[in-house]
């Protein structure tokens, strides 16, 4: 998968969760959750999703890592390179 | 032969639209098969039977308004049904899902049901253009819940095959002044009771919960993460593990009594994006193991989410769990959701220094509320409750 397609991946699965939110319209530079306004079952629904997707693990411990848009795009793209 | 009537969901419900009819005359239902769904201010309910025996006619056609207690099919009991005395339509419905029927993920698909039956010929219909316009149509639940809020009347749109949420206008503009939408008009009404008829009382305290995330972080290291917990589901679990030992904090008020329940369904706040929220239960939150309330708690959340409930956690709720989850503020105190007659609410948790074992040490702390009911019980109580939900989560083991 390209590093365009990814994207295109992840704004589509927040769109799932978020419907209403234009992601467009978001700073994709701070903290996911608030920027789209999803809790933490909606989170876990996301990393199902992704995690599905990309067969990747998505651990708990690297959520440290996943915290604004931007720093997930760059996980998933890391891990699928 | 017995009615199966409008059920009320809620203190808060006087009408509901019946949008699926998902058992055809004739076929045998279960205690406990959903036969109907029905659409309300909250959102499309999924209708359980409640004995067994066969369907013997729909009284009411799709898309009919009626009053909560109205007659709106006929349940046979014992064996087979006689063959129908009025002629039926070959297949007049089609296959109707397992009640247990994954929904889609995606919001905005339209309800997974192929609810989409032919009007039976032989049922009364009163609108026939309504009707068959009910009868092909698909509506999103989003578009449902947009339409419920704001008042919008769906049949202006036509014929459409798929009435979606861009179909729609946009809501008002908060600023101008507008009338309550039937989800605020809901809320309003329950809590005006509530406000009227109990005497809430307050208590507040802390829980620490670094051992409970400690908890949540080794068992979820080796989980996919559709395997994972949240703290949430502690949450319910505590506060159902308590109200089985303190009975008067949950079960129902009615009636100048209180009616204690055996089971803890534990109804769970829950925002709806677009506004609003709704309060649906968590049944048997005290039975089952974590993993098992968590897929529940999941199920629920992701129904929730698609505007998709069953009826009895709506209307079952014993007590009711308000959490602002991790990004919220760190204090709630809630309203108590008569006929319940106690919120239990917990803040968003932060780091705080605490004294642990004569040294000062970095935990995580939440801060935790009662509000209940003076007529039931009293402070003194209430503390016990409240003190047994925090032991609880301090031994996150005992879950």
């Amino acid at each position: 998968m390209t590093a365009k397609d990814i994207r295109a991946m992840l704004t589509a699965q927040l769109g799932r969760i978020a419907p209403d939110i234009d992601t467009s319209r978001i700073d994709p530079t701070l903290e996911l959750r608030e920027e789209f306004d999803i809790d933490s079952i909606d989170f876990l629904t996301l990393i199902t999703a992704l995690g599905k997707e990309l067969s990747l693990d998505m651990p708990e411990a690297d959520y440290g890592q996943m915290r604004s848009f931007d720093d997930l795009l760059a996980y998933l793209q890391a891990r699928t390179a | 032969m017995s009615q199966f009537v409008m059920p009320s969901l809620g203190a808060d419900m006087e009408d509901g639209k019946l949008v699926e009819q998902l058992i055809a005359p004739g076929e045998p239902v279960t205690r406990g098969d959903i036969i109907a769904a029905v659409e309300t201010q909250k959102g499309v309910i999924e209708i359980e039977v409640f004995e067994d025996g066969f369907l013997d006619q729909w009284l009411v056609p799709l898309g009919t308004t009626v009053a909560v207690g109205t007659p709106i099919a006929l349940i046979r009991s014992g064996d087979a049904p006689d063959p129908p005395d009025i002629p039926q339509p070959t297949d007049p419905f089609p296959a109707p899902p397992p009640p247990e029927a994954p929904q889609p993920a995606e919001p905005d698909q339209p309800p997974v049901s192929p609810e989409d039956p032919q009007l039976p010929p032989e049922q009364p219909a009163e609108t026939p253009d309504e009707l068959a316009r009910v009868a092909r149509q698909r509506i999103t639940p989003a578009a449902r819940r947009r339409a419920a809020q704001t008042g919008f009347d769906l049949s202006s749109l036509g014929d459409k095959d798929t009435i979606s949420l861009g179909d729609l206008p946009d809501a008002p503009d908060n600023a101008a002044p507008k009338p309550l939408s039937a989800m605020r008009q809901a809320i309003s009404a329950a809590m005006t009771r509530s406000k009227r008829e109990i005497p809430h009382y307050y208590l507040a305290d802390t829980i620490d919960l670094t051992a409970a995330e400690s908890f949540i972080a080794v068992r979820n290291a080796d989980l996919a993460p559709d395997a994972r917990l949240v703290m949430g589901a502690l949450y319910v679990r505590a506060v159902a593990c308590a109200a089985q030992s303190f009975p008067e904090f949950n079960g129902s008020f009615d009636n100048d009594s209180f009616t204690p329940s055996t089971a803890v369904h534990v109804g769970m706040a829950i925002n709806l994006r677009g506004g609003g929220l709704v309060a649906p239960a968590l049944l048997d939150a005290a039975t089952g193991d974590l993993a098992d309330l968590m897929g529940r708690l999941r199920d629920l959340v992701g129904r929730v989410r698609e505007g998709r409930f069953r009826a009895r956690e709506l209307s079952d709720p014993t007590i009711t769990l308000t959490s602002l989850g991790d990004r919220g503020v760190s204090e709630i105190t809630g309203v108590i959701f008569p006929p319940q007659v106690a919120i239990v609410g917990i803040g968003a948790a932060d780091w705080h220094p605490r004294v642990v074992d004569g040294q000062v040490a970095a935990r995580r702390v939440a801060h935790v509320t009662l509000a209940a009911d003076h007529r039931v019980s009293d402070g003194h109580r209430g503390a016990r409750f409240l003190r047994s939900i925090i032991d609880h989560l301090q031994h996150p083991e005992t879950l």
